[in-house]
């Protein structure tokens, strides 16, 4: 047969590619709410990773403090941490719109390590542990298939593509779109354009939670899980392009399959194969795969 | 006579630190079509654009059937029923006709043309609804902007140059274009360049010039002031 051939026994193949399909999972959801907020407010939210850890967080502390469990904190934490992002767009990153980019980016690297630091020190970084809330699984011939792996992948791609819809066939997301090309103009037909940025900042940021949620019992909850994750979602943005919504879809699926297979067959270059890859797209596509030239 | 419908008293504008708008004032009553004529940056655009209340730093008095509008934010004074078309039409890449064409939301809730109305000013349109908004000809695209802002309720329509770079024939087609509208009863304030197509849709004409109006002449004695108009303008 085929893995014999290519010497990889097929539970390890799948195995991986689910795998992969898991953190393609992240990296989609993650650089969605990226491509989303950077689409209309040009800012590169660098506290997106420590948005996805306060989402995991939330969930613990829903169910350590509050006894709500899991699918209770799946609706609960995003919007907390959602409106957590509305309170800081108010009050911080609505100040900086008038100034270059960068404000922005290191407003936001900022609060990032200023949050990351707040949960380290109350919580220390070993990890909390979250219980799986669908254990077991089906053996499906070929592979094991853990019911919440599978639950994750499947809702996340449903997420991003209800998004992806939203904002490319629905009444709303014409404004969000035509707000990208001509915030003033959309302002002058009467639209409250500041109010929707703010929602759209806070849309982003629940996104960003509602994958920290689905990634708690997966990952031990960690005050630097997004830390590690955010350099690599960064580097799906890039590939993918910035602004581009189906582009942060399908790259971020893609690109954690590719990691994934990279794993079975080279091992040594899974951790870097991304950001080689990211490399290659920015000397030949410097707006990204899915980008339009600015 | 009855109120204007638009007064506009002593606007004064700036733009970083360059003062354009020094005290306009002018007022357009209800049904009639004005312009605002002049030469290149003296002030048309920014007066708009201040009616509308995109240009930050402005002061004076703007009232629209007595609402004072100088403090409003451009969403509000978009729904005490007034719609712009800017100069550079402001068609959406990312949106194709039939969004560009229904994007401003409803100001008021009576006034505003039906789509079928629409369609039948602005014919071209109805075929291309799904093409990419700036996918259109120059003449389509200037139809398009003005063709969005007819559905809102709006009643007062501020058109900037919406004959620039145009062929003739499609200038005249947009003169038909304004002229039905006023006819519907819409109030237009108009910034032409063109005083030659202005003549043949205007009630009357401002001379704008270093951001004050410097005259005002009724377009039936535009003939008898063609020497002096043209002074002003340069042509």
């Amino acid at each position: 047969m085929i893995f014999e051939l290519l010497g990889v026994p097929p539970q390890a193949l799948f195995g991986q590619l689910l795998l992969g399909l898991i953190n393609g999972a992240f990296y989609a959801l993650l650089s969605l709410g990226l491509a989303v907020i950077f689409g209309l407010m040009n800012v590169i939210n660098f506290t997106h990773g420590a948005q996805y850890m306060m989402g995991a967080f939330a969930s613990w502390m829903l169910l350590q403090y509050a006894g709500i469990p899991y699918w209770g904190a799946l609706v609960l934490a995003p919007i907390i941490i959602g409106a957590t992002g509305v309170i800081i767009e108010r009050l911080m990153i609505s100040r900086l719109y008038h100034l270059d980019h960068l404000y922005g980016l290191l407003l936001t690297f900022g609060l990032a390590l200023i949050i990351e630091g707040l949960f380290r020190q109350q919580y220390g970084s070993s990890g909390l542990p979250y219980a799986n809330p669908i254990p077991g699984g089906t053996n499906l011939g070929f592979m094991f298939l853990p019911w919440y792996r599978g639950w994750v992948v499947v809702f996340s791609l449903v997420v991003c593509l209800a998004t992806w819809f939203m904002i490319e066939k629905t009444k709303l997301g014409s404004y969000l779109r035509a707000a990208t090309e001509r915030p003033d103009l959309v302002q002058a037909f009467g639209i409250n354009v500041p109010r929707m940025i703010t929602l759209t900042y806070g849309f982003g940021v629940a996104l960003a939670a509602l994958a920290g949620v689905l990634a708690a019992p997966i990952y031990s909850v960690n005050p630097i899980m997004g830390a590690n994750l955010i350099i690599v979602v960064f580097a799906v943005v890039v590939i993918g392009g910035m602004g581009s919504i189906m582009g942060a879809i399908i790259t971020g699926f893609a690109l954690g399959i590719i990691e994934g297979l990279t794993k079975v067959f080279y091992p040594e270059a899974s951790n870097t194969v991304i950001f080689v890859i990211m490399a290659i797209v920015l000397m030949i596509r410097p707006q990204g795969l899915f980008g339009t030239p600015k | 006579m009855s109120e204007p419908l638009l007064s506009v008293r002593d606007v004064h504008a700036w733009y970083g630190e360059s003062h354009i708008l020094h005290g306009m004032s002018f007022d357009v009553n209800p049904g009639e079509v004005v312009t605002l004529l002049g030469r290149n940056g003296a002030g048309k655009t920014t007066t708009m654009r201040a009616i509308m209340g995109m240009v930050g730093n402005r002061k004076g008095s703007i009232k629209h059937q007595g609402t004072e509008l100088i403090k409003l934010k451009s969403n509000h004074i978009a729904r005490e029923g007034i719609a712009y078309c800017p100069e550079e039409r402001g068609i959406f890449a990312s949106l194709n006709v039939w969004e560009n064409l229904t994007l401003p939301p409803r100001v008021k809730k009576d006034g505003g043309l039906s789509i079928e109305r629409i369609y039948e000013l602005f014919p071209n349109l109805k075929e291309r609804t799904s093409s990419q908004g700036t996918k259109l000809s120059g003449g389509e695209q200037q139809m398009l902007a003005i063709a969005r802002i007819l559905r809102t309720g709006a009643r007062l329509l501020l058109l900037d140059e919406p004959t620039e770079g145009l062929a003739p024939v499609i200038v005249q087609q947009i003169g038909s274009t304004i002229r039905a509208l006023r006819e519907q009863g819409f109030t237009i304030l108009l910034v032409e360049q063109n005083f030659r197509f202005a003549a043949t849709v205007a009630d009357r004409h401002y001379v704008v010039e270093h951001g004050q109006v410097i005259d005002m002449i009724p377009n039936a004695s535009l003939e008898a002031n063609r020497e002096k108009l043209k002074t002003y303008l340069g042509v």
